[in-house]
């Protein structure tokens, strides 16, 4: 049993705590577990970071305020000054992400963001804000959005159902991105560690591929999560200016 | 002299100072779409396929609901399949004009102009 590691084995949700309610299997996951161990270890690395802030920032101090400019800059590059009010839901995302990418490159860590419906209920959960805020701001206005500007009327018909479709391909390729980039990744990893052992006296040269693909993928979980990030801004920035 | 470095000093604080709030206070002045640009080529070609393969997959989604609905059962799913094709062209289109990620129709300088008279129309 031990022998036959799959490399997707990584991906399998064990219910740790039982729960059963009306049919429904709500069992504490070490899915959940990973995501309440990345809140926690977020909020401490936020509380002890600025609990004593310093002109010059202490190792905790300088992780909080690079995080915090970071997800500044970013907001006020694409979405502009506008969007400083919806700063907290989105530090609060690249963080649950960001975390959630980097606990899963921890040995025996789970990578939550590599199952899709965590991933699709993020996106849902963007999109489905995006479309409000935009409805509450622009009113009846936010339908010009399907419309291109300068279509023939003639061609509105079919012009307006291709601007839904794409509109609604938004959150799935939102949250098939994270999904498959952490899926592929993990799998890669692990078939590259399991020719280790079974190569021999040459398996110096696949544990060489892991180690470099190690660090390629702290890049990607950094990557994704930036990614992640900035095209919720952006799609915020769509719903607040209307082109 | 020293105090010559001091003055200049602050005067090259005082022009970083102006900047950095004329940054912060111009909502306009957006330099991320070009950071964007420079993602890896492997970053690109990832970007692409799935939003290709998404929208393709929400078209014939669609089709296969307004199936259901209308009891047209196999048609209007092909239809909208090639419709989710034309909205996945689109999409490569728009990444690929430099628009970023951004689901924009008008290019960056124009876009600017768009966006202040349209903000100020809001107000």
């Amino acid at each position: 049993m031990a022998e036959k590691h799959s490399p997707l084995e990584q991906f399998i949700i064990k219910p740790l705590i039982p729960l059963k309610a009306g049919g429904l299997d709500l069992s504490f996951t070490n899915s959940a577990a990973f995501m309440a161990i990345a809140v926690v270890v977020i909020t401490l690395v936020m509380i002890v970071g600025m609990r004593r802030p310093a002109l010059v920032p202490s190792r905790m101090q300088s992780i909080a305020e690079l995080g915090y400019l970071f997800v500044a800059n970013m907001l006020r590059d694409t979405v502009g000054s506008e969007g400083r009010r919806y700063f907290p839901f989105i530090f609060t995302l690249f963080m649950f992400v960001l975390g959630g990418n980097m606990l899963g490159m921890i040995p025996y860590g789970f990578t939550y963001t590599s199952h899709i419906i965590v991933t699709f209920t993020m996106a849902a959960i963007i999109f489905i804000g995006v479309t409000l805020i935009g409805l509450v701001k622009h009113g009846l206005r936010f339908f010009a959005f399907f419309l291109p500007p300068g279509t023939p009327l003639w061609m509105a018909p079919l012009a307006v159902v291709i601007e839904i479709i794409s509109y609604f391909s938004r959150p799935i390729s939102l949250s098939v991105r994270l999904f498959a980039n952490m899926l592929a990744g993990h799998s890669l990893m692990k078939v590259f560690a399991g020719f280790i052992i079974s190569l021999g006296v040459f398996g110096f040269v696949p544990f060489l591929a892991v180690f470099a693909l190690t660090g390629l993928e702290l890049l990607i979980a950094f990557l994704q999560a930036y990614v992640f990030t900035v095209l919720t801004c952006l799609y915020l920035n769509d719903a607040l200016h209307l082109h | 002299m020293s105090d010559n470095g001091e003055k200049s000093d602050l005067a090259s604080f005082d022009g970083r100072l102006k900047q950095a709030r004329e940054q912060a206070l111009d909502p306009l002045n957006k330099p991320g779409h070009k950071k964007n640009a420079q993602m890896s080529g492997i970053g690109l070609a990832f970007r692409v396929s799935i939003e290709l393969i998404s929208a393709v997959a929400v078209g014939g989604g669609f089709g296969w609901l307004l199936d259901g609905w209308l009891g047209t059962r196999p048609w209007l799913m092909l239809v909208f399949i090639l419709l989710g094709g034309a909205a996945g062209m689109l999409n490569v289109y728009r990444i690929s004009s430099g628009n970023g990620y951004a689901a924009g129709y008008v290019k960056e300088e124009p876009d600017a102009e768009d966006r202040a008279g349209g903000d100020q129309g809001n107000q």
